[in-house]
């Protein structure tokens, strides 16, 4: 059996312009052309994509579980960047 | 950073599901949560591709051009199924080419449906009503499973099998509407794939070795039984509905329960189909080794292809 395994590619699609990208799963392709082929294949058999964004997954930087605390921290103590931090006596927002 | 015991880990990890958190790839999880995880996948997305080959059997002789577009279709669902599913065992750290080498070599399991022959048209009908209509109830109980990738897959999986479904049941319907001969190819077809259908949702709860730790850890959220339970309630009206007999004898409606009671499973016929002693298993393993080996010159030519653009890119 062939141990060439061909290259994982990460696959995103957007579903109409104005909408956001979503990770929709992977594919293995040899060169990006195939990855683009194989990726409409799979994932957009109904029109679940007008766009798609295909990545070699070992190009993809993540961070990792044990980052959860420290890595993040500085974002859950700035309480502040809340709107519903401020006091707006009887004024309207809406 | 504190060092944890695996004890404390797993204690962790236990109180994370039972919190109803959603484990992604890259957490910790016990050695034996991933192998159980590769486990159940791998086999499913096998039994995902292996389904396409007794549906494939009749795109040539479907009775319409719109039969035959659907049943195309289908199958390409099929392998897409199978895609989906390989994609995110990956995410559990083991290669596509080890999955596909068990798969290959025979180590891995499919479901064992599919190792019943599709003698006649009505057979496809009963494979899309009766079973996707069970990979239905099963996936999406799956699709609430605590593995992310797995249930995503499941949630992709499932908006797409109901046109499967469908599709097999307007077979069967029509079938049930026309000449006698049409109404006793559609009642054989029900009466060879009820059962299988029936065995699709594993070993009866006692006898199902696996069940408890795949509900702790909520891979599972329902039991065997259960799931046959709830296949068997929505099943036995459409049947009526179309004038098709059930083929169990003991089969009736227990107001008290507000379920449908049956007869005993064939679970002899279960083991051997699953042992390898079915009527299909070593023809579709022969088939798909064949698909395999065959597809060889295509993969190794797109990959010169991809060699030879990528030399050039770097030469230039």
């Amino acid at each position: 059996m062939s141990t060439s395994e061909w290259p994982l590619w990460e696959v995103f699609t957007q579903k109409r312009a104005g909408l956001p990208f979503e990770h929709a799963g992977s594919v293995h392709a040899p060169d990006k052309e195939l990855a683009m082929q194989n990726a409409r294949d799979v994932y957009s058999r109904r029109g679940e994509a007008t766009c798609l964004w295909v990545v070699p997954a070992e190009d993809i930087v993540s961070s990792t579980p044990e980052d959860v605390g420290s890595f993040f921290e500085p974002s859950n103590d700035k309480i502040y960047r809340h709107p519903n931090f401020y006091k707006t006596p009887g004024a309207s927002f809406e | 950073m504190q060092i944890k015991s695996q004890e404390e880990l797993e204690q962790k990890f236990q109180e994370r599901i039972d919190r109803g958190e959603i484990i992604e790839p890259k957490d910790w999880m016990p050695e034996r949560y991933r192998k159980q995880l590769i486990r159940m996948m791998s086999q499913h997305a096998h039994s995902e591709v292996v389904g396409m080959l007794p549906e494939g059997n009749w795109i040539t002789r479907a009775p319409s051009l719109r039969r035959k577009a659907v049943l195309l279709a289908k199958v390409q669902d099929e392998a897409g199924h199978g895609l989906y599913i390989y994609s995110g065992t990956e995410t559990l750290g083991i290669s596509r080419d080890e999955v596909m080498a068990d798969f290959l070599t025979g180590k891995a399991k499919y479901s064992s449906i599919f190792n019943y022959p599709t003698l006649t048209w009505a057979d496809i009908g009963a494979i899309g009503w009766l079973v996707d209509g069970a990979a239905i109830v099963n996936q999406t109980a799956l699709a609430k499973g605590s593995y992310g990738p797995y249930a995503r897959a499941m949630v992709r999986i499932c908006k797409e099998e109901n046109f499967h479904h469908k599709q097999g049941y307007e077979i069967l319907a029509t079938l049930m509407n026309g000449s006698q001969e049409q109404k006793d190819m559609a009642q054989d077809a029900m009466n060879r794939f009820w059962w299988p259908s029936l065995m699709m949702f594993g070993p009866s709860d006692n006898n199902s070795p696996n069940s408890a730790e795949l509900i702790r850890w909520k891979v599972k959220k329902y039991s065997n039984d259960e799931l046959r339970q709830r296949f068997i309630d929505r099943t036995v009206p459409q049947a009526e509905n179309i004038g098709l007999v059930v083929p169990d004898k003991d089969l009736k409606w227990d107001e008290e329960t507000r379920h449908y009671s049956h007869g005993e499973i064939n679970w002899e016929e279960f083991y051997n189909v699953i042992n390898g002693r079915g009527i299909c298993n070593k023809e579709r393993m022969k088939a798909r080794r064949e698909a395999h080996n065959n597809g060889s010159w295509v993969r190794e030519a797109a990959s010169a292809y991809a060699r030879k653009k990528a030399a050039k890119t770097i030469a230039a």
